[in-house]
């Protein structure tokens, strides 16, 4: 049995759907930001599978470049959850924090 | 038969600790489980020929990105378990079901080898040698890169002034308040 | 430089007053007294001798070549409709530019007079300078659209000039007026042009030209009868004349310009333009030649027991526009514009020496109330007293060769009843001016106030004009009436003098009708209209001389002698009933009034209720309605919640993932 591209992608989609699930069911904002994580390297993996797949190194550097974006993306994350627990150290869940509300 | 068994391997780790990611209680846990599926991620990347990026997975995501995560827990002292009662309605089965749905689909897609557009000519992986990559990041994707640079020091100098402008905890809540938990007070909404 | 070199700078004409009222608005106030004054006669008196610099060109070519384009830029291109600013400088329209600038060259000179102390100086002159550029526009431009522009500007400056003093009620609702009932008439001008741009695809005047002969009869009645509905109500014909005698509430020299030069000469100006729709068909031109000729007789007989000064010229000037349509709705072109040319002059002259007379007793309009001035005011009394005879037809005077020249006119087209009533017209405006002039400048002194009696209270706020049927007031004055400086005689007296020479222009004898073969290129293809004899012609001449002097008696025997009772007016007296008729003027401005605010209004509330309120306002109702509910529903969605907006991103993308696997599936 050899291991095919498909096997990669369904890999990678199974492991975006379980970090969409977490954002969308998880109220810890810390965990949040992890299953963000999970999502961004589930196309990352789905990237550098098409590059292989392609023979082709542009996907890899779009995986370079995701990288630094989610390595920002976790610096400004963090830095928001720690001003949210700074100002309420009760509550301070996703729901918590609903000012944009109808 | 290697690639066979190292694959299950990784994609056993990798899809256990997405599942322990959002599955467990306490942060602490939730973030040591976020280590294991990045490093059976940069295990794939390795069987698809990409080492460079599989080290930088590591040294990057694994170690820096979660020793943040971690750093944040202790700092913020919220590494106990939490509830897990969900106070939205509908939320919890609708989420599964559409989390179920995207599955599907991706993985229907994947199963065609159908892809749009041209190929972009960059240069091919050469068996995964990092001169290809380097040369194209800093050659034809210099500009991108260079914004890059630019973003991560945006992020850092946010990051400092949102985490050290926050302000005292004071009486007025200027995030606003859930309706999980109302406040005496509260201003009614629009 | 040759003639066409000097034409091609005929854009200036107007734009030169344009910029006058461009630098007024922005820094007349700065400027003040009498600067302002001196910069918008100046930018007009510029604009004059340009005028002379291009009909110096004009004459200098062969007769055909005449007609100069002055191409400017497209103004709005829309699918194969095209107009542009052009400008045409042909006989026509180069009469019709010396006159506006000439005549309101003087007039402007005059204000810089009559204007002294006014708080809004500047803006009067910014305003009066609009007024000139916008006429110049109308009457220069070589296409409908341009001409509408400029009919407008007319529109809009007279609402802001009879309005100037806004402090008095009564000025500013006759400003209302006036633009209202303008605004009747200027519907007539768009459905002309609708109607003008579906026959030919074009609004230019050089296509008119060319099309309108080959147009069926009916589309070129129908063109030239909303025309003149528009003529209407710029020249206040009969039916909308009812704005002309409110717009006495602005100041004399506004009164001047609408009177003389500008707006009201217009709607003469649009059918000599326009002939070529009126030439079609004899319906259009019998409609214009009746409603002139009731104009004049109608609004003549008004004019006769009116006490306001100002009143019984503005009565005359309608009589007198009567004179232009009858003219041109026989076909006589070259008479309307001579009529046009010489009521300018003794017009404007007659109201820059009613403005004198006014200023000299102390804001008093009511004739009642004046008499003798001759002796304190004889510069000003000499050219009211030219003008009055030129008004009335005095041979040889230039009023008499106009006048002569539209009725012979009217008889030898076949014309007969038209004629007739342009006759008896001539009746009226013998007795009401002569009435007026004796009132003003003869007979007994009536404005000296006996010792004793307290001056009245000047309110700002309460117009000088006197109503028909109102007691007159206490006299004015306790001292002598003063003549005013130059600035303000000198205009009377040029204007004066070309009331009486002004029949020079065309004498009705083959070599010396000058106006008439220089206007000739103009109105290529009418038919002149010719004298059976020169016997004929004398005898229309003793004819309408004849009725004249019998109404100049008439009024000299009623009036020699001034008001021996101060509010007993002999010919009222002796008209009776239908003097109170007369003096308000047929009572059609109470019938509209009566109307409008009755049974009309309450027609419009019903419709309000039934339509607007009931029907229109409902739909909207509803629908705004419509929007709070599903408003309201859509608010649920926006819960503040991350993670709910998070569910739906991602039920987005399931929906467009699975939207594109259903898409491959099919293809």
């Amino acid at each position: 049995m050899r291991v095919t591209d498909t096997w990669y992608l369904v890999v990678g989609a199974l492991l975006f759907s379980v970090g969409a699930a977490g954002v969308l069911l998880r109220r810890n904002v810390l965990v949040i930001l992890m299953c963000i994580e999970l999502m961004l390297n589930a196309a990352n993996l789905s990237f550098v599978t098409f590059a292989r797949r392609l023979d082709d190194v542009t996907g890899q550097v779009a995986v370079f470049f995701v990288l630094v974006v989610a390595a920002a993306e976790v610096a400004v994350g963090l830095a928001i959850v720690v001003a949210i627990f700074r100002q309420r150290r009760r509550g301070a869940t996703a729901d918590d924090v609903s000012l944009l509300r109808g | 038969m290697v690639e066979l068994v190292l694959f299950v391997l990784a994609a056993a780790v990798t899809l256990g600790g997405a599942l322990g990611v959002i599955i467990a209680r306490n942060p602490v846990h939730a973030a040591l489980h976020l280590v294991a599926v990045l490093v059976a991620v940069a295990v794939f990347f390795v069987m698809q020929q990409a080492p460079l990026l599989a080290a930088v997975q590591v040294i990057v995501y694994a170690s820096a990105v979660v020793v943040l995560f971690l750093f944040v827990i202790m700092l913020l002292g919220i590494d106990r378990r939490e509830s897990l009662t969900e106070p939205l309605r509908h939320q919890r089965p609708l989420a599964i079901a559409v989390a179920v749905a995207l599955t599907i689909e991706v993985a229907v897609l994947a199963g065609h080898t159908w892809t749009t557009g041209a190929r972009t000519q960059q240069g091919t992986l050469s068996g995964g040698a990092v001169e290809v990559l380097a040369e194209n990041v800093f050659t034809r994707y210099l500009w991108p890169f260079e914004v890059l640079a630019v973003l991560l020091v945006v992020a850092v100098v946010g990051g400092v002034t949102l985490a050290r402008h926050s302000g005292e905890p004071a009486g007025a809540d200027d995030l606003g308040e859930g309706r999980a938990a109302p406040e005496p007070g509260e201003v009614p909404g629009p | 430089m040759n003639a066409r070199d000097v034409l091609d700078l005929a854009w200036l004409i107007p734009v030169l007053p344009l910029a006058g009222a461009a630098l007024l608005f922005c820094f007349g106030r700065r400027l003040g007294e009498p600067a302002a004054g001196w910069v918008a006669t100046g930018a007009l008196a510029g604009a004059f001798a340009l005028s002379v610099a291009c009909l110096v060109a004009l004459v200098g070519l062969e007769g055909p070549e005449r007609s100069h384009l002055v191409r400017g830029h497209d103004w709005i291109g829309i699918g194969g409709f095209r107009s542009g600013v052009g400008f045409l400088v042909d006989p026509l329209s180069i009469t019709w530019a010396l006159l506006v600038t000439g005549v309101g060259s003087l007039i402007h000179l005059y204000a810089v007079g009559y204007m002294h102390g006014d708080a809004r100086y500047g803006r009067f002159f910014a305003t009066f300078n609009l007024f000139a550029a916008a006429m110049l526009v109308l009457v220069l431009a070589d296409n409908f659209l341009l001409a509408f522009v400029g009919w407008e500007g007319v529109g809009l400056c007279s609402y802001l000039l009879i309005g100037h003093w806004s402090e008095r009620p009564r000025a500013a609702t006759a400003g209302v007026k006036a633009f209202v009932t303008n605004r009747v008439g200027d519907a007539g001008f768009l459905v002309a042009m609708f109607l003008i741009f579906g026959a030919l695809g074009s609004l230019d005047y050089a296509v008119m030209r060319e099309g309108a002969a080959q147009l069926p009869a009916e589309t070129a009645t129908a063109v030239a009868l909303a025309l003149f509905l528009a003529c209407m109500g710029k020249s206040a014909q009969i039916l909308l004349h009812l704005w002309l005698p409110d717009a006495m509430e602005g100041p004399t020299p506004v009164s001047a310009l609408i009177h003389a030069a500008t707006m009201v000469t217009a709607g003469v100006y649009l059918v000599c333009r326009a002939h070529p729709f009126f030439d079609r068909h004899a319906a259009a031109g019998d409609v214009v030649a009746l409603v002139g000729a009731l104009t004049a007789l109608l609004a003549g007989t008004a004019a006769l027991v009116q006490v306001d000064v100002k009143r019984v010229l503005a009565y005359s000037t309608i009589s007198q526009l009567g004179y232009m349509f009858l003219a041109a709705g026989v076909g006589a072109y070259a008479a309307a514009v001579f009529f046009v040319v010489v009521h300018a002059l003794y017009k404007a002259a007659l109201f820059l020496g009613a403005g004198t007379v006014i200023h000299a007793t102390g804001d008093t309009q009511d004739l009642r109330l004046m008499g003798g001035l001759r002796r304190y005011l004889p510069l000003t009394a000499a050219g009211f007293v030219a003008s009055w005879l030129a008004l009335v037809g005095v041979p040889p005077l230039s009023g008499f060769w106009a006048k002569d020249e539209v009725l012979a006119k009217a008889l030898f087209a076949g014309e007969p009843l038209v004629f007739g009533i342009g006759l008896a017209a001539v009746f009226t405006t013998g007795l009401y001016l002569t009435r007026e002039a004796l009132l003003v400048f003869f007979g007994n002194e009536r404005f000296r106030r006996p010792a004793g009696v307290p001056a009245p209270a000047h309110d700002p706020t309460v117009s000088p004009t006197v109503d028909y049927g109102t007691p007159p007031g206490p006299p004015p004055l306790d001292g002598d009436p003063h003549e005013p400086g130059p600035v303000m005689t000198l205009p009377v007296l040029v204007l004066g003098v070309g009331a009486v020479v002004g029949g020079l222009l065309n004498l009705p004898f083959r070599r010396l009708e000058v106006l008439t073969h220089w206007l000739e290129p103009a109105f290529e293809g009418v038919e002149e209209i010719t004298a059976p004899s020169f016997a004929a012609a004398a005898a229309v001449s003793v004819v309408s001389v004849t009725v004249a002097a019998l109404a100049l008696a008439l009024a000299w025997r009623l009036y020699r002698r001034g008001l021996p009772e101060v509010s007993v007016d002999p010919l009222d007296v002796r008209l009776g009933p239908l003097g109170r008729c007369f003096g308000h003027a047929w009572y059609y401005d109470e019938a509209v009034t009566a109307f409008v605010g009755g049974p009309a209004r309450r027609a419009a509330e019903r419709l309000d209720r039934a339509v607007d309120a009931g029907g229109i306002d409902r739909a909207v109702g509803a629908v705004a309605a419509g929007v709070v509910r599903a408003g309201a529903a859509m608010r649920a969605l926006q819960s503040g919640f991350l993670r709910r907006y998070a569910l739906g991103v991602l039920a987005g993308t399931v929906a467009l993932l699975g939207y594109a696997i259903l898409r491959a599936g099919a293809g």
